[in-house]
């Protein structure tokens, strides 16, 4: 078991390094200067040369990588084209919003898209299961912002329930906290739900077919005693795959629904930096998700031998 | 598989006539609806100057932010564009960029897979890069490429189909590494038959009908993709309709105006459900293996 969490934890190496290389590789696989890009239609001549310095353009590709890694390595992400801060430094102060956003998401959908897509399986075929599979197809159609605009004219402007935007620290008391959440992760996780309870619904078929599920039945088990006991704990392990697996959705997301909502976190932070096409910003953020779902994907491989002990390495 | 497949809780038609990709379409009316919105809206997309349109970017300061009215079915937004006519030309935009995605990704995708499938060295090497392409969320990963783009409708595509491409790839290869072991083939080499026709008469024609239906799903992912690019003004240039473009311009009087954000909306969902219908509908009806337990 150990010797596969250093293995499985040694192989995450080489794909965080691909995608470091393929975020560094970009600025310059892109025809023409990337100082000229960046700059923009309206840059001077002097722009772009302070930007080729500040990117240290005039070196040798190799070892301008190899002097960005060895700084991300230690943290430092170089320095913002537009306000001359550290970007390491720009991520911290908007990782707060972001990594609550995601954590309410993250509870919110799967306290609702497993016990849906549980109770799709154990109704399979009726009026329930095809209510909650319609319910998945329009999760999967309807995008994140134009949810989320429907969501405020429903619940904040017709209704007056909700704030419209904005966001309230944790600091700021859990009440107000909660209210500015609700509708940005509704909004967020409404895809995901939709995954969730497909995925589980699936599996829990799967598993319903096994004979240790109708021996459970025969021997005169109460329903939900086969349903949660044996069923759900042996679909477990596709569940959370894909709980996993979708968290790519939920950081897609929230790069729309901060917009959406004003709320000051990564997301909006990436907005602004295309719009002034401050790459440093932008390498930064997208190494740094990338990073976060490699690693949550590890603990999930690795969590499978909890889930299920017949799993061994 | 017969002995392994049993009759689960769902209650399916057993009787074999009922096989079929015309019997399955005709059970799925899912698809159907589907089907019929996607061509409504192909229709749209060909005929829009003849639907009742104006020049979609005509500016008539006059007649800003006027609500639906006879005059102006869906309104104008800040500008006095007509949204009617601007939410009908969005229609080509979301059409192209979903086709465009699909087919580019599905094509790259299945020559990738093809060549990592049969050649063990570029396995190693083009999974692992896969691999770190993969661990990059899809949208952060065109915004990535689109910031370092001048923004067209070309670029759109690109950026879009380079996000897909891994997971199209990743498909194909593991179809090739099942097909290789099969029998078929085994006969195939066995007989004296070179590569390129195993290729193209035993492996190729296998891939159709998954890669088919990825496709269709890819389509409906690059159409949200492609909106979600426009609407944080990393998409689509400023000077084509598109639905994310249009939703963009009305982000900030959307408190009063809600109208300039809810029709292209609509028409954004309806077409993304569209294609996701038919995208069931045709995994139903390629893969009844698949269908039994989804």
């Amino acid at each position: 078991m150990f010797a596969y969490v250093i293995r499985r934890t040694i192989a995450t190496v080489p794909v965080v390094a691909i995608v470091a290389v393929f975020v560094f590789s970009l600025l310059y696989v892109t025809p023409g200067d990337p100082a000229a890009v960046i700059a923009g239609d309206l840059a001077t001549a002097e722009d772009i040369a302070r930007i080729r310095a500040r990117l240290g353009l005039d070196e040798p590709f190799l070892v301008r990588f190899a002097q960005w890694a060895w700084a991300a390595i230690g943290g430092d992400l170089g320095v913002s084209i537009f306000t001359n801060q550290p970007v390491t430094r720009m991520i911290q102060q908007r990782i707060e919003p972001t990594l609550m956003l995601s954590v309410c998401t993250l509870v919110v959908t799967v306290v609702l898209a497993v016990p849906m897509g549980v109770i799709a399986a154990w109704k399979a075929g009726t009026w329930i299961d095809r209510a909650i599979m319609a319910f998945a197809v329009l999760g999967f159609s309807v995008p994140v912002f134009v949810l989320a605009y429907l969501l405020i004219l429903g619940f904040s402007i017709e209704l007056e329930w909700l704030p419209v935007q904005g966001y309230t620290p944790l600091s700021a008391g859990i009440g107000p906290f909660l209210r500015s959440m609700t509708l940005p992760a509704l909004a967020l996780g409404i895809v995901y739900m939709a995954l969730i309870a497909r995925i589980t619904r699936a599996s829990m078929l799967e598993v319903m077919a096994q004979d240790y599920i109708r021996t459970a039945e025969a021997k005169g088990l109460f329903q939900d005693k086969v349903l949660l006991g044996h069923a759900l704990k042996n679909a477990a392990v596709p569940i959370v795959t894909v709980i996993g697996i979708g968290i790519a959705l939920l950081i897609s997301g929230v790069v729309v629904t901060e917009t959406v909502f004003a709320i000051p976190g990564l997301g909006r932070l990436t907005v602004d930096a295309i719009l002034r096409r401050d790459y440093p910003i932008i390498q930064g953020v997208v190494l740094l998700f990338s990073f976060t779902y490699v690693v949550v994907n590890l603990l999930i491989d690795l969590s499978y031998t909890l889930l299920d002990p017949r799993i061994r390495y | 598989m017969a002995s392994i497949t049993r009759t689960g809780p769902m209650k399916l038609p057993s009787e074999r006539s009922k096989r079929g990709p015309l019997a399955v379409l005709r059970r799925h009316p899912t698809a159907i609806l589907g089907g019929s919105i996607l061509l409504a809206m192909v229709c749209v997309a060909v005929f829009a100057p003849f639907l009742g349109t104006v020049d979609p970017q005509k500016v008539s300061p006059i007649f800003r932010l006027r609500p639906p009215s006879e005059r102006f079915w869906f309104g104008t937004d800040l500008l006095g564009r007509d949204i009617y006519s601007r939410v009908l030309y969005g229609t080509r935009v979301s059409l192209t960029v979903g086709i465009g995605v699909a087919i580019l990704a599905t094509a790259v995708g299945l020559l990738i897979g093809l060549v990592t499938g049969f050649i063990r060295l570029a396995d190693n090497i083009l999974m692992r890069f896969m691999d770190g392409l993969m661990s990059v969320p899809p949208v952060l990963l065109a915004i990535a490429l689109m910031a370092l783009t001048r923004a067209s409708l070309e670029n759109v595509i690109l950026a879009i189909a380079v996000a897909e491409i891994p997971r199209v790839t990743r498909l194909v290869r593991g179809l090739v590494l099942s097909l290789r072991e099969q029998p078929m083939v085994e006969a195939a080499i066995a007989s004296g038959s070179g590569l390129p026709s195993i290729l193209f008469r035993h492996i190729l024609p296998n891939t159709i009908a998954p890669l088919l239906v990825q496709g269709t799903y890819i389509c409906a992912s690059a159409m949200i993709t492609e909106a979600i690019l426009s609407f944080i003004g990393a998409g689509t240039p400023p000077n084509i309709p598109s639905w994310g473009n249009i939703v963009a311009d009305g982000r900030s009087v959307f408190q009063v105006k809600p109208y300039i954000i809810v029709f292209p909306g609509i028409f954004l969902s309806l077409t993304v459900l569209a294609v996701n219908l038919v995208g069931d509908g045709l995994r139903d009806a390629l893969d009844p293996r698949l269908a039994r337990r989804i």
